[in-house]
């Protein structure tokens, strides 16, 4: 039976809603306390947002374990807790090990460095020694496979090339637990599955890792067992495939086809907040989040944006139930003349003529300017659903096992058939 | 019967591949942590700070190669800077305004408070700001936040260290030898450095929870020079306010800077020690404030 590595018992974490709405700035707190001054002995009226409450885990040596829930449901606050980067409010948790976090990919990353003092600096930063990543230092540029930009800054490479390097560094911790978040889907299809083949490596060398991922094709494969978090609470916990069927599931409960997005329990990636919310309607303008492949599919986003931004870009990404990225859009694309975003707005996209195959889809959306457009990011903002319907009007309904698209193609049958050449 | 000592059974479970290949080096860092709400104010982890050391490193040469990179007169501005401030300070505050000197030339006079002025000024203002400025680093690993402050007020020597070359030229373009006094100088330099510490991890915590404190700072460094002989000597202060005046560690700092490089002004005497232990007071207090703080800053950026 081997040890415990990890114990965690009754962890919570709240956040003073009010205080995160309150001014972060000593000069309204010193003007306020100027202008009354009994009321900075007044406790704020806040909501306390509990965004882990009472969660317990038990991980073995060589486990890997997959932490799968909404976003919102608290799987990063968790992993964040356990990676030391916050206090938990309530409870304990004991670690045995040394803990490599990956929560984000180039961390510490400076542009103006070339990519060996980079590979230096982020290898450091993860808690790596100066000799270890001197050791290492050839496998992972060939691992990443950047070995002829190695001296040049890093601000010069590629989006592709920059993600390669960050997650090459990472892959080589040697620590004896991983904390991974969202990390394997950087890249493209091929160095992703040179991740997750890294990662799987990984496991097999008795690591023990905990992982949270929406990508449920990654979690079947790499953990055995995981734990289903929802609205901060731990809610199942056991072998992976009964949970993430369960989890994919809850799915069925239609949702309203409205999100409020300025909540602070659903995660985002970026500095700033820009959306507010996202509505679904269709072609008839009706709030739903239920379709058939053909139906033109509507995205209402509010957005308020805390400054001024010029050349302002909106992207929405597809993804199936499996987490895979079916397609995505984005205004740089479609030619729209946007030149300012300096206020609260509502920009409608339209898709027209849905072309998905029935299933449930989720969007990821970012927003910010032509060339940073990750100023506001979130992951799983929305989802909705694709009946079947016989939507090339043969009689016949294309089912889901089709693959992702329903795609037109003309077949013609010929009278005579022409021998090949030989 | 003989005793036979089991193999353990192979688990099923654990593909195990053979100790040889994961090389673990000695773990850098305590094998069991606990993780716990923050309690009372009194913890203070600063073996932990060695342990991340390395990292210190990584950050002070970050920071110094990112600073020297970006401009060809990044390396020139280290002196440029005091020297145009001492040009300046020669001009209004020496011929026109004819403030004494100490008996010595302006040129020297203000350009040996300068350098070690200059570097507490960039000291205090980075370790203010330094921990909001890598708030994304700080979100998404876990080291001990006091490397973060370490770094600004070490990366700052670097740049002491070329003011002090060209203060030891100057120096000897007007025919001034130190003296053995000059021992003193590794001394005053760490007062220097622990009084930028302090204040700025109070300053740093501050920062993380309002942040409009680093609007704040460089009013505040500018006052703070004025209440230290840097473009006068202390002997302008009258007799009855000496005291006080003495307090601010930087007094001390700067005249015996001056009378450790020069021999003329005023020597170190027992008024620093009142404000060595002013500093020290401040700088415990920094630390234990900014270790309480530490654990919800990554809540707050």
């Amino acid at each position: 039976m081997s040890t415990v590595v990890i114990r965690g018992e009754g962890l919570g974490k709240s956040y003073h809603r009010g205080a995160l709405q309150q001014s972060a700035l000593l000069r309204d707190h010193l003007s306020r306390a100027l202008k009354s001054p009994l009321s900075i002995f007044r406790r704020p009226k806040d909501e306390t947002f509990w965004a882990l409450e009472d969660v317990s885990l038990e991980v073995r040596e060589g486990e890997v374990l997959g932490l799968i829930g909404r976003n919102g449901a608290g799987k990063t606050t968790l992993l964040k807790i356990l990676s030391r980067i916050t206090k938990p409010t309530t409870g304990w948790a004991e670690i045995h090990g040394r803990v490599g976090s990956l929560l984000e990919v180039g961390t510490g990353f400076h542009p103006e460095l070339t990519g060996r003092d980079n590979i230096f600096l982020n290898g450091a930063i993860l808690g790596m020694r100066r000799a270890e990543i001197a050791r290492k230092f050839d496998e992972i540029v060939a691992f990443a496979e950047v070995e002829r930009f190695i001296d040049t800054p890093v601000k010069r490479y590629s989006s592709g090339m920059y993600v390669r390097l960050a997650f090459a560094v990472a892959a080589y911790m040697e620590t004896e637990i991983l904390l991974v978040d969202e990390v394997l889907a950087v890249g493209d299809v091929q160095f992703q599955k040179k991740c997750l083949g890294k990662m799987g490596t990984v496991a097999k060398q008795g690591r023990t890792v905990l992982l949270v991922s929406h990508n449920m094709a990654s979690i079947q494969s790499l953990c055995s067992r995981s734990i289903l978090l929802e609205q901060g609470h731990s809610v199942r916990d056991g072998a992976t495939a009964d949970i993430v069927r369960d989890y994919l599931s809850t799915f069925d409960e239609g949702n309203s086809g409205v999100v409020d997005l300025r909540s602070p329990a659903i995660p985002r990636a970026g500095k700033s907040t820009i959306f507010s919310s996202v509505e679904i309607r269709n072609g008839k303008g009706e709030v739903t989040s239920t379709f058939l492949p053909g139906d033109d599919l509507v995205f209402d986003f509010a957005l308020d944006p805390p400054l001024v931004i010029k050349q302002p870009a909106v992207h929405i990404g597809f993804d199936d139930v499996m987490g895979r990225r079916i397609f995505s859009i984005g205004t740089p694309y479609s030619g729209v003349n946007w030149p300012v975003l300096d206020r609260p707005s509502v920009i409608r996209c339209v898709v027209p003529d849905l072309r998905l195959v029935p299933g449930k889809y989720s969007i990821s959306i970012c927003a910010g300017t032509v060339y940073e457009p990750w100023m506001d990011a979130i992951l799983n903002a929305a989802s909705f659903d694709v009946d079947a319907a016989d939507y090339f009007g043969t009689g016949r309904v294309p089912p889901s096992e089709l693959g992702v698209m329903l795609v037109p193609a003309d077949w013609k049958i010929c009278e005579s058939v022409r021998p090949l050449n030989h | 019967m003989a005793s036979v000592t089991a193999r353990p059974p192979d688990d099923p479970g654990l593909a195990r591949v053979a100790p040889e290949t994961i090389a673990l080096p000695l773990p850098s860092v305590p094998t069991t942590v606990r993780i716990e709400p923050p309690r009372g104010w009194l913890e203070l982890r600063l073996q932990e700070v060695w342990q991340y050391r390395e990292l210190l490193y990584f950050f002070v040469w970050r920071d110094v190669k990112v600073r020297y990179k970006q401009t060809v007169i990044g390396i020139a501005w280290v002196v440029l800077q005091p020297l145009m401030t001492m040009g300046v300070f020669t001009l209004f505050f020496g011929r026109l305004a004819r403030l004494p000197s100490d008996g010595l030339p302006y040129p020297v006079f203000y350009f040996a408070a300068l350098v070690p002025w200059t570097y507490f000024s960039t000291a205090l203002q980075s370790c203010t700001s330094v921990v909001v400025d890598n708030q994304r680093v700080i979100t998404k690993v876990y080291f001990p936040r006091l490397v973060l402050s370490l770094s600004a007020v070490v990366s700052g020597l670097v740049d002491f260290a070329i003011g002090f070359v060209v203060l030891l030229v100057v120096t000897a373009i007007y025919g001034i030898q130190p003296t053995l006094a000059a021992l003193w100088l590794p001394v005053l330099l760490l007062l220097a450095v622990l009084t930028a510490l302090g204040v700025g991890l109070w300053m740093s915590a501050l920062n993380a929870l309002y942040r409009d404190v680093h609007y704040v700072v460089p009013f505040f460094v500018q006052f703070w020079m004025f209440a230290s002989p840097v473009a006068y000597p202390s002997s302008l202060v009258p007799q009855r306010w000496r005291w006080l005046y003495g307090l601010n560690p930087m007094a001390g700092v700067i005249d015996g800077f001056r009378w450790a490089l020069t021999g003329h002004g005023v020597a170190p005497g027992p008024l620093m020690l009142a404000s060595a232990s002013a500093v020290m007071v401040v700088l415990l207090g920094g630390l234990f404030f900014f270790q309480r703080m530490e654990g919800t800053v990554a809540d707050r950026v």
